[in-house]
């Protein structure tokens, strides 16, 4: 059956302002929202823009909003919608570039803002860390994200606050504080202990919702909190020298 | 113009390790056409070989041992000095990502943990899950962002420039610019991964077009046993996403319409833990002889494991079952068929990642050292990226650094550039030509059909023809949108020139090597022939066509035997 696909468009070098354009488009049977985009592109506007690359929700490339859902295009099956009608526009919260390409900029650069790397202390084992499995897997939880940015563009608090580093960062950094290897100082906690850093979120659990990997950054962001108070605590108790 | 002491184009594994392995007082940079993190390492699922001999059954595993089981997986194609120096780097290359936070899965006790995988005799595959790949991945993006690293996202590198058999830069179309932008490098090193795209059935992402080997292909760099194409044995059935062969390590069962576990027939021992190679065709049979479902697929079974284990092992395989098929492997057999997964061949460079063209290298799975042979066993293609990605940075480091660079480069590759500019806008003042999506289908479907699992003469030269209709069709070729800025029709426009290439030296070494050994199975010279072909294949690019010429392959300890398993 031929569906109705409105597709924004917008090109900020052009002088027209973002609006839809229409296609008629009969997806094959199971097609994801993003095999039906690559056949309208392909077959009526190849001038049609929009980023992808594994297809099987796990790269974090095609975030967009479907039928007013912030979600991944290739793990929404079109026949889940149930609708005639498909709308398909940019990522919120980001500028766009062209038509579903939007300025991901502001999310990797929160990202670099909370030093996303393991910060472990004194030289490598010889062979290898020990790390008990049951320790390994409180971060599996957080391992799983892709950065798709799906949760940064639900946020209502980046929408008010560009400064605020957003669920996915804040949760990349807690995947750190969780790992047994790593010895961050404290000072390490100087730039999110803040306002735009993890005080920032308001507990609405948009980020939690539209997450296409379950990942949960919200929990992240409490889990952040809670382990923040505790090393306050324990400086506080330290003994001064 | 942009100046680099060393261009990497590539951010997958074997790029991002050869930025962290190269001299950091170099200027460095990354060229990516996506965000590294969209790079197709990231859908790396069952995990990477080591000998850490940290099973409890394996703890006599040893490099020689890898080496030994790689060696005899590749039908003894493999360089075997490369298979060792891989698998004797491959145990503190697993040590250095533990310190930069891969978050592997662990053994009781706190090792890494490692699963059994197809063709090896130890438990040797370590893993995070089933989503090895994105959690390496990951880690080295990281660390390349504690190191600054420089990236360039979004550009697709359209030209090598070479004068003298010498690097001298790449041209790159700049995406959210859309210009055509000249760039000058002391050395270059590609990193651009596979081809899978060029066939229709393929477990790979779906930028994977391969440009980056048609390209070096064109600047005069030999390719290497491209006939030599790795068919995963269990995609799932029609949208072709990759089903781990951790699957099978975790226990799976491999099940024909007969409820018969098939495996027996064709590999007694390893059964489902067969090399890649093996167990493709013997679905390939299953199916052609009428044990498949529907003609298509047989099951993968992993119930009897119980969701218990599922879950906490292969989550991503449970998730992409549950998403794109719409079941749940706890309850319901997976269906699955052969898919295009993996180029052994690849632009052909020596040990230390040097390709003939002085100041140029390769690395990852668009290069063919020769680890892999003529089938690369599960596990070791995230080893081959990360280990020959660092030898990669090395030696271009060490060339930059002891090399003279007299003579100013600038005004050939910004001549290069103003010829690719020139191309592209007469393609546009044409007033109607050929729709560049339709001939990327029609190639693809020649390619699934005539260059598959099984392979014989008429269907390669079939194959031949039609690639050669192609690139006529090609010529005639028209840009139908008005798009200059993030343009994917231009992406694929300029990408499938190269293509062309690929597939050509894809059918070129397959029509000409007649034998069969390891995933190039012709069923006109079904036998493994060593006095004929125990050799790699060269081709290099001519303006009238490729030329062949083959190479001995480096065979010191282990004599070839039969593949018994």
């Amino acid at each position: 059956m031929s569906l109705t696909f409105k597709i924004l468009r917008f090109d900020p070098l052009e002088e027209k302002p973002p609006h839809f354009e229409v296609f008629q488009h009969e997806p094959k049977p199971r097609d994801s929202v993003l095999e039906a985009l690559k056949d309208i592109r392909d077959q009526q506007d190849p001038s049609l823009s929009f980023r992808y690359s594994c297809r099987e929700a796990v790269c974090g490339a095609c975030g967009m909003v479907i039928n007013g859902q912030i979600t991944l295009a290739c793990k929404t099956q079109v026949e889940s919608l149930q609708s005639d009608l498909v709308v398909v526009e940019p990522l919120p919260n980001l500028e766009i570039q062209k038509d579903l390409f939007v300025d991901m900029e502001p999310f990797w650069e929160a990202y670099r803002r909370v030093q996303p790397y393991l910060q472990p202390a004194g030289a490598r084992p010889d062979n290898g860390y020990r790390v008990e499995e049951k320790d390994m897997e409180k971060v599996f939880q957080y391992v799983t994200c892709i950065m798709c940015g799906c949760c940064y563009s639900s946020c209502p608090v980046v929408a008010r606050d560009e400064r605020y580093l957003g669920p996915a960062a804040l949760a990349k950094l807690y995947r750190f504080i969780k790992d047994p290897r790593d010895k961050r100082p404290f000072s390490a906690w100087r730039e999110v202990d803040s306002p735009s850093g993890l005080w920032g979120c308001d507990t609405v659990f948009r980020c939690n919702e539209v997450c296409p990997k379950a990942v949960r950054p919200a929990d992240g962001i409490e889990g952040l909190r809670r382990a923040l108070i505790v090393e306050r605590t324990k400086r506080l108790l330290r003994p001064k020298k | 113009m942009i100046s680099h002491d060393l261009l990497i184009v590539g951010g997958g594994l074997a790029g991002l390790a050869a930025a962290m392995s190269a001299d950091p007082k170099l200027k460095v940079g990354v060229i990516s056409k996506v965000h590294p993190l969209r790079s197709h390492s990231v859908a790396a699922q069952g995990g990477i070989n080591a000998a850490l001999g940290n099973s409890p059954e394996g703890q006599d595993d040893s490099w020689e041992k890898h080496a030994f089981d790689t060696i005899k997986g590749s039908d003894y194609l493999a360089d075997q000095d490369a298979a060792e120096l891989m698998c004797r780097r491959a145990v503190p290359a697993i040590y250095e990502l533990d310190q930069w936070g891969v978050p592997f899965s662990r053994f009781p006790g706190g090792a890494i943990a490692q699963r059994p995988f197809g063709g090896a005799g130890f438990s040797r595959t370590c893993y995070a899950a089933d989503r090895t790949g994105q959690v390496i991945l990951h880690t080295l993006f990281e660390q390349s962002v504690r190191r600054n690293i420089t990236f360039y996202n979004e550009w697709l590198v359209t030209n090598l420039a070479v004068r003298d058999g010498k690097c001298l830069g790449l041209v790159v179309y700049d995406l959210a610019s859309g210009k055509i932008l000249p760039l000058a490098a002391k050395a270059v090193i590609f990193a651009t991964g596979g081809y899978g795209r060029v066939y229709e059935r393929s477990t790979n992402a779906y930028i994977n077009f391969g440009s980056g080997i048609g390209l070096a292909f064109r600047a005069g760099a030999p390719l290497k046993d491209m006939e030599f194409v790795q068919f995963h044995p269990t995609s799932l059935c029609g949208k072709n996403i990759l089903i781990t062969e951790g699957a099978r390590g975790e226990g799976g069962y491999l099940v024909n319409n007969k409820g018969r576990r098939f495996m027996e027939d064709y590999a007694p021992t390893a059964m489902e833990l067969a090399p890649r190679d093996i167990v493709a065709r013997a679905i390939q049979t299953e199916i052609d002889q009428g044990r498949g479902f529907e003609n298509q697929y047989v099951h993968l079974d992993l119930r009897h494991l119980g969701r218990g284990k599922i879950e906490k092992r292969l989550p991503g395989i449970q998730e992409i079952c549950l998403h794109f098929a719409g079941l749940d492997p706890a309850d319901t057999p997976i269906p699955v068929q052969p898919a295009q997964h993996y180029s052994m061949g690849g632009i052909d460079v020596d040990k230390t990642c040097a390709a003939p063209i002085e100041g140029f290298y390769a690395a990852g799975e668009c290069a063919c050292v020769s680890v892999h042979g003529a089938n690369r066993l599960g596990g070791n293609s995230l080893m081959e990226a990360l280990v020959f990605g660092e030898i990669a940075g090395e030696s271009a480091s060490s060339y930059v650094r002891g090399s003279d660079f007299a003579g100013r480069p600038e005004r050939e590759i910004a001549e290069e550039a103003r010829k690719l500019q020139a191309k592209l806008q007469s393609l546009r003042e044409r007033a109607s030509g050929r729709n560049i999506f339709q001939l990327l289908n029609r190639l693809k479907l020649v390619m699934s059909e005539k260059v598959g699992v099984f392979r014989n003469e008429k269907d390669l030269r079939e194959a031949l023809a039609a690639i050669s209709e192609l690139r006529e069709d090609y010529r005639q070729v028209y840009i139908f949108g008005i798009c200059v800025r993030y343009c994917q029709e231009l992406v694929t426009l300029i990408e499938f020139d190269y293509m062309l290439d690929v597939a050509e030296a894809i059918v070129l070494g397959a029509l000409k090597r007649q034998e069969t050994r390891g995933s190039h199975f012709r069923t006109d010279y079904p036998k493994r022939d060593d006095a004929g072909w125990l050799k790699h294949t060269l081709l290099t690019w001519t303006e009238k066509g490729p030329t062949v010429a083959y190479e001995e392959v480096h065979i010191d300890k282990y004599k070839p035997q039969e593949r018994k398993y």
